[in-house]
C-alpha cells in the first residue's frame, strides 16, 4: 500500500476529528446537564391518566430524555407500576431510543439540517404509531 | 457575525455556545453545573473505548473505500441487500448513536443514499445486549413485537426521509 494513500487518509481523519470532536463534547456536555436538571422521578408526575394524550406526552419527553437505553427501561417499567398506560410507556420508550432532541445540533451539523429534522419528526410519529401497533398486536395475540 | 463564524468554524461555535451555559448556570447553581462536568467525565471515559473503534473505521474507510465504492454499494442505485446491510449495521453497531455521525457524515460525502443513512440510525434503537433486560420489564412477547416492528419502521423511514428530501431539494430548484 502506498504511503501517499496513509497520508491522505490521516489528513482525513485530522480534519474529520475537528470537526467532529467538539461537537461530540458539546452533545455530552448537554447530555450531563440534562441529566443533572432531571431527576428520575420526574417522568412519573408528566402522565394524566389520558388515553389520547399520555402517548404524546410520553412520546415528547422521551424525545428529550437522553441516556442509556437500560435507563428508559427502569423508568418504563416503575411507570407501568405506577399505573401509567403501557401505550405511553412504549411510545416513551420507543422516542427515547429513535428520537434525539439533545443530540439534534450534532446530528445537523454532521448530516445535515433537513436531514436531522425530517430524521427525527418520523421517528417521533412512528414512536407513537409503533407503539399503537404493538398494543393491537398483543390484543390479537393473546 | 459571519465572518466571526466563518473563522471559528460552526462546530467550535457549538462548543463554546454550551460552555457558556454552563458559566451562567455556574453562576446561579454552581452545583448542578459541577454535577453536569461530573455526569460528562463519567459518559466520555465510557465512551471512549467505542470513539476510538469508530475513528479506527473512519481512518481504514478513508484508506480502503473510495467514492466510486460507496456510490456502487450504498449510493442511489443501491439494491436491496444495502438495505438489508443497513439493518444489521445499525443492529450490531455499539455505543451512543451520537458516535456514529461522523463515520456516517464521511460515507455521505462519499455518495451513501440517506435513507441508508437513516435506517442504520433507526436500528441503532435494537439493542441485542440489553433484549434480556427489556424481556424482564415487558415481556417476551412484548419485546418480540416491537423489535419486529422497529426493524420494518426502520425501512419505512430510510424510504420516507430520502422521498421528503427528494422533494424538498426539487421544490428548492
Amino acid at each position: 500500500m502506498n504511503l501517499k494513500k496513509w497520508k491522505k487518509a490521516g489528513r482525513a481523519l485530522i480534519n474529520n476529528s475537528k470537526m467532529s470532536l467538539p461537537i461530540l463534547i458539546g452533545v455530552l456536555l448537554l447530555i450531563g446537564l440534562l441529566n443533572t436538571a432531571i431527576p428520575k422521578d420526574f417522568f412519573s408526575k408528566i402522565f394524566i391518566g389520558s388515553k389520547l394524550f399520555d402517548p404524546l406526552i410520553g412520546a415528547l419527553f422521551g424525545s428529550i430524555a437522553a441516556g442509556n437505553p437500560l435507563t428508559s427501561y427502569i423508568i418504563g417499567g416503575e411507570l407501568l407500576n405506577n399505573g401509567v398506560s403501557f401505550i405511553a410507556v412504549l411510545a416513551f420508550i420507543l422516542s427515547w431510543v429513535t428520537v434525539g432532541i439533545v443530540q439534534l445540533p450534532a446530528e445537523s451539523l454532521m448530516l445535515g439540517k433537513s436531514f436531522a429534522l425530517v430524521r427525527n419528526g418520523l421517528s417521533f410519529i412512528m414512536s407513537i404509531l409503533i407503539s399503537l401497533l404493538t398494543i393491537v398486536t398483543l390484543g390479537i395475540l393473546q | 457575525m459571519k465572518k466571526i463564524i466563518e473563522k471559528i468554524g460552526v462546530p467550535w461555535l457549538f462548543l463554546i455556545i454550551v460552555g457558556l451555559i454552563y458559566c451562567v448556570i455556574a453562576i446561579f447553581n454552581f452545583k448542578a453545573a459541577v454535577a453536569g462536568i461530573e455526569t460528562f467525565l463519567h459518559l466520555f471515559i465510557k465512551i471512549l473505548p467505542t470513539l476510538a473503534i469508530v475513528f479506527c473505521l473512519l481512518f481504514f474507510s478513508n484508506l480502503l473505500i473510495d467514492t466510486k465504492t460507496v456510490v456502487r454499494f450504498l449510493g442511489r442505485k443501491s439494491k436491496a441487500v444495502s438495505w438489508f446491510i443497513a439493518v444489521i449495521g445499525g443492529i450490531i453497531s455499539a455505543g451512543p448513536i451520537y458516535l456514529w455521525f461522523p463515520l456516517l457524515s464521511d460515507l455521505q460525502e462519499k455518495g451513501m443514499r440517506e435513507g441508508l443513512i437513516a435506517v442504520f440510525l433507526y436500528n441503532r434503537a435494537v439493542k441485542i445486549p440489553l433484549l434480556p433486560m427489556m424481556i424482564l420489564y415487558f415481556g417476551f412477547k412484548t419485546v418480540a413485537v416491537l423489535t419486529i416492528y422497529m426493524i420494518i419502521f426502520s425501512l419505512l423511514n430510510g424510504y420516507a426521509v430520502e422521498k421528503i428530501l427528494q422533494r424538498t431539494k426539487r421544490n428548492k430548484q
